[in-house]
């Protein structure tokens, strides 16, 4: 099809609407592997956007692009736990037998090969996204196969079947994936007891925010509800990109029901006077494109059981339907503003608050933003009571929590514990022997050494959006603190100073250390750029890029004092970096 | 009509109306506030971070945080300051900034306050970014180099020029101004030196053409007061007026 013809089929399937933007740009990149400038005119036109505005949206998402990419485009995905796992020297065997360099397309334009940040498999790593479609378990073996279908000409749909077959790995359950609720029981809960008491359930059973900030859920809805509104909208943060979390992949392949349910269960409980409509959308990230059709499904079949769309289960007003809107590359979108923006069609950046997204969120409409796993929770406390839920738990953090588990462990994946389990007891039940360090959290997280593994995951003690990476004895704890330094250098979004500039001062820093090439002067220049960030950063990824440098500094000071080239204060003057410009400038290694 | 409260800025008290902004007190209050991103007449954007003060001790961005009643807020102590001027220092290093041949010494608001809070260097490595200057424009240049990424020409352009030919492409240290026009070059846009967007640069970005240093360096705005000074001084002329 002429670009021209299916740029406006694509634009009139989306009603012309701008907000609809980067859904349009992510089904031509889809298409023709960028965004042509042909494109980039006619929808300029048509939505009524510059073309500068347009560009600086594909500028922002790093799965968009304004040149071709391969045929066949292949990201590795580059977490700590993919390099645990060989990453490295498989994308080094990947690029060298495609005869390809990293970032840049074949001369053929064959295939390109990038690397990007975690794709959600850590328990099933490496792995790589394939035109969008994640492969796992890569090996040497897979690699080589890979080489051989690219060479052929093979369409990935032909590839082996097993390469895309994603483990869900579900390793201990309690009350949330243990749960066997008919469809639509929480729905029938909240017509039976009325919003009011249903928000006061959700309230008394102290749910919190299952997506890292522990809010408190019961408030964040009646905030909502109380503000004036000409509208009001749900949203699901199906983002993960935390690195080393994929707890909510696993929800989205088996709870979608429930969380959906959730959703609905909020819809009607925000717009309780239904006077208004309600809108929802799940905003999934990029990386789990391939789950859209399953979701989609689930919608519909919801749909054709009266549980969503127009007068659900008969309830006359109660209307609310969700929207799955995609994410294309851009940590910073799980940030529940930047989210926002997103789902309006721009660029991710974090907004000013206050105004908070529950009285000016989504086209400046009142907007609950909650992440998956507390949807689902939501839909539990309405179908068995607080009471019920807050049996499981401790005092301040009732409930149960799924972790992502990874790393130096002999079973991976995923556990649901009540909170309050030590991490002791989870290195114990998954097998994790010798361990050095447990990343909690992701990279924004905390680095726990062996005299911590008494405290236990709650939002008193040590609090988690999920992730939690195993370190080893053998492991150089500093690998971690690079991988982590690149991520947030790569995810910053420039907005604002701190962050723009001092991620990227900080990786050039960490590097230095890691190459050995650093000196004291340089962990006290770390740590000035640690502090000044936690301190003037707008959003909490410049406020969490620093943690790790932070806490392994403080626990394991010897990681870095052994690096150091030269004990004293001095600035180590490398000659041969200095030289190296001129060097190339002359043409000669000699000067 | 409203009442007002008050908070104390450096223990001063200063009086606000319900939902201003601690900027916007102060600086009806005559007590200036470190600021680059911020400007007057446009909606707070609270990306340069120049303007964090403590509130009661927690570290919030003046132009954007409401004020709050009965609160302290510190923007002078020495630990401000040093913040201050790392900030400072992450703008010098991140772009190629050539002070002492730059048109716009002594008037730009980054080396103004580089001055106020005692910069020496900018002591942190220099990222040398290799970014085009564009000339393209009769009447305006735009040197890349020098652009603090403050959005003001974005917003200027957009909100009061209503031509929207500005606006930040890329993101973390790739972060950079674009042009909307076929090609990218600014001659080919229908900006104009008589667009608001053409006057709100701080720092020396954007520059008129056909003039050069009319007025000698040293004897510019900033180089005989402190731009805390300057800069109140011009807003009592103006509410004089
Ligand atoms: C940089 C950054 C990334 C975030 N990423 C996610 C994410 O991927 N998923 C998520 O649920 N919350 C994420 N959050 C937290 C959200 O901003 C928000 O607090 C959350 O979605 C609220 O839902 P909850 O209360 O149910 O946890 C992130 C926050 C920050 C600062
Ligand atoms: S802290 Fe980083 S991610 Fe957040 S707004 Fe600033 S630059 Fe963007
Ligand atoms: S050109 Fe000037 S006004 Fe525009 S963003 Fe850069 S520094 Fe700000």
């Amino acid at each position: 099809m002429k670009i021209c013809q299916f740029t406006n089929d694509i634009i009139a399937s989306f009603n012309q609407q701008p907000d609809m933007l980067l859904q349009i740009l992510i089904k031509i990149q889809r298409q023709y592997s960028f965004i042509p400038q042909q494109a980039i005119t006619q929808l300029s036109k048509e939505l009524l956007i510059t073309e500068a505005n347009i560009i600086s949206v594909i500028g922002f998402y790093a799965f968009l692009h304004t040149k071709a990419r391969g045929h066949y485009d292949l990201r590795v995905s580059h977490n700590i736990t993919d390099q645990m796992l060989g990453s490295v020297k498989l994308t080094a065997m990947l690029t060298d037998k495609l005869s390809v360099q990293l970032a840049t397309p074949r001369k053929d334009a064959r295939v390109s090969v990038d690397l990007t940040s975690c794709t959600g498999m850590g328990d099933q790593g490496p792995a790589i996204l394939v035109n969008g479609k994640p492969v796992v378990g890569l090996n040497k073996k897979r690699i080589e196969i890979i080489c051989q279908l690219i060479e052929s000409g093979t369409p990935v749909k032909q590839w082996p079947a097993e390469f895309f077959q994603i483990k869900n790995n579900i390793q201990r359950k309690d009350i949330l994936l243990s749960d066997r609720s008919d469809n639509g029981a929480a729905i029938r809960a909240l017509l039976k007891q009325g919003a009011q008491k249903l928000l006061q359930q959700i309230e008394h059973s102290n749910l919190r925010g299952r997506g890292g900030g522990g809010f408190k859920t019961g408030l964040k809805w009646r905030l909502c509800q109380q503000a004036t509104a000409k509208q009001r909208y749900v949203v699901c943060n199906a983002d993960e990109g935390e690195p080393g979390t994929f707890k909510d992949r696993v929800l989205l392949t088996t709870q979608a029901d429930k969380l959906i349910e959730g959703m609905t269960l909020c819809a009607g409980v925000i717009n309780s006077d239904l006077k208004r409509p309600c809108k929802g959308f799940i905003y999934l990230r990029g990386e789990y494109q391939y789950l859209y059709e399953s979701l989609e499904q689930v919608l519909q079949k919801r749909r054709d059981a009266g549980l969503l769309g127009k007068n659900i289960l008969g309830k006359q007003g109660f209307d609310f339907d969700i929207k799955i809107h995609l994410g294309a590359g851009a940590y910073i979108c799980g940030e529940e503003s930047a989210l926002i923006e997103s789902l309006e069609g721009k660029r991710g950046i974090p907004r000013n608050r206050p105004p908070f997204p529950v009285t000016k969120g989504y086209k400046a409409q009142p907007t609950v933003v909650n992440n998956v796993e507390t949807f689902i929770n939501a839909a539990l406390i309405a179908i068995h009571g607080s009471d019920w839920f807050k049996k499981v738990g401790t005092e301040q953090s009732s409930g149960s929590k799924l972790l992502s588990i990874s790393g130096d462990c002999a079973r991976p994946g995923i556990y649901e514990y009540p909170f309050g389990t030590s991490i002791k007891q989870v290195l114990v039940d998954c097998g994790a022997l010798n361990t050095q360090a447990v990343q909690v959290s992701g990279a924004a997280g905390f680095t726990i050494p062996v005299q911590y593994f008494g405290r236990c995951i709650a939002f008193e003690d040590i609090p988690t959006g999920g992730s939690f990476i195993v370190f080893n004895q053998q492991r150089d704890l500093l690998d971690m603190v690079k991988n982590f330094s690149d991520f947030f250098a790569d995810e910053s979004c420039g907005f604002c100073t701190p962050c723009r500039v001092g991620s990227s001062l900080l990786k050039q820093l960490i590097d230095k250390v890691h190459q050995g090439l650093a000196s004291n002067r340089d962990l006290d220049e770390i740590k000035k750029i640690s502090q000044l960030m936690c301190k003037t950063s707008h959003c909490g990824l410049g406020g969490s890029a620093p943690s790790s440098i932070m806490d392994t500094l403080a626990h394991f000071p010897q990681l870095y004092q052994q690096r150091l080239k030269n004990m004293n204060n001095e600035p180590v003057f490398d000659l041969d970096a200095e030289l190296q410009q001129a060097r190339q400038l002359n043409g000669v290694d000699n000067v | 009509m409203s009442t007002f409260q008050i908070f104390y800025l450096n223990g001063k008290p200063i009086p606000f109306k319900q939902g201003e902004t601690i900027m916007d007190a102060a600086l009806r209050a005559g007590e200036y506030i470190d600021h680059l991103c911020h400007h007057p007449e446009f909606r707070p954007h609270g990306s340069c971070r120049i303007c964090m003060v403590e509130l009661d001790g927690k570290s919030v961005s003046s132009c954007t945080q409401p004020a709050i009643a009965n609160t302290q807020v510190d923007s002078s102590s020495d630990e401000m300051i040093e913040q201050r001027r790392s900030l400072l220092q992450m703008l010098f290093v991140e772009g190629n900034h050539i002070c002492p041949g730059c048109e716009k010494s002594g008037d730009c608001q980054l080396q103004a306050l580089a001055y106020q809070n005692k910069m020496l260097s900018p002591h942190f490595k220099h990222f040398f970014p290799k970014r085009a200057l564009d000339a393209s424009h009769p009447d305006v240049i735009i040197d890349f180099d020098r652009c603090i990424l403050c959005e003001l020409c974005v917003r200027a352009s957009r909100d009061v020029d209503k031509k929207n030919i500005f606006c930040v492409d890329g993101r973390g240290i790739n972060a950079k101004l674009i042009i909307n026009s076929p090609g990218g070059k600014l001659g080919n846009s229908h900006f104009s030196a008589d667009d608001k967007a053409a006057q709100i640069c701080p720092v020396g970005a954007i520059l008129p053409k056909h003039q050069g240093y009319d007025i000698p360096i040293g004897k510019r705005r900033y180089d005989q007061q402190p731009i805390s000074e300057v800069d109140m001084d011009n807003q009592e002329k103006d509410q004089q007026k």
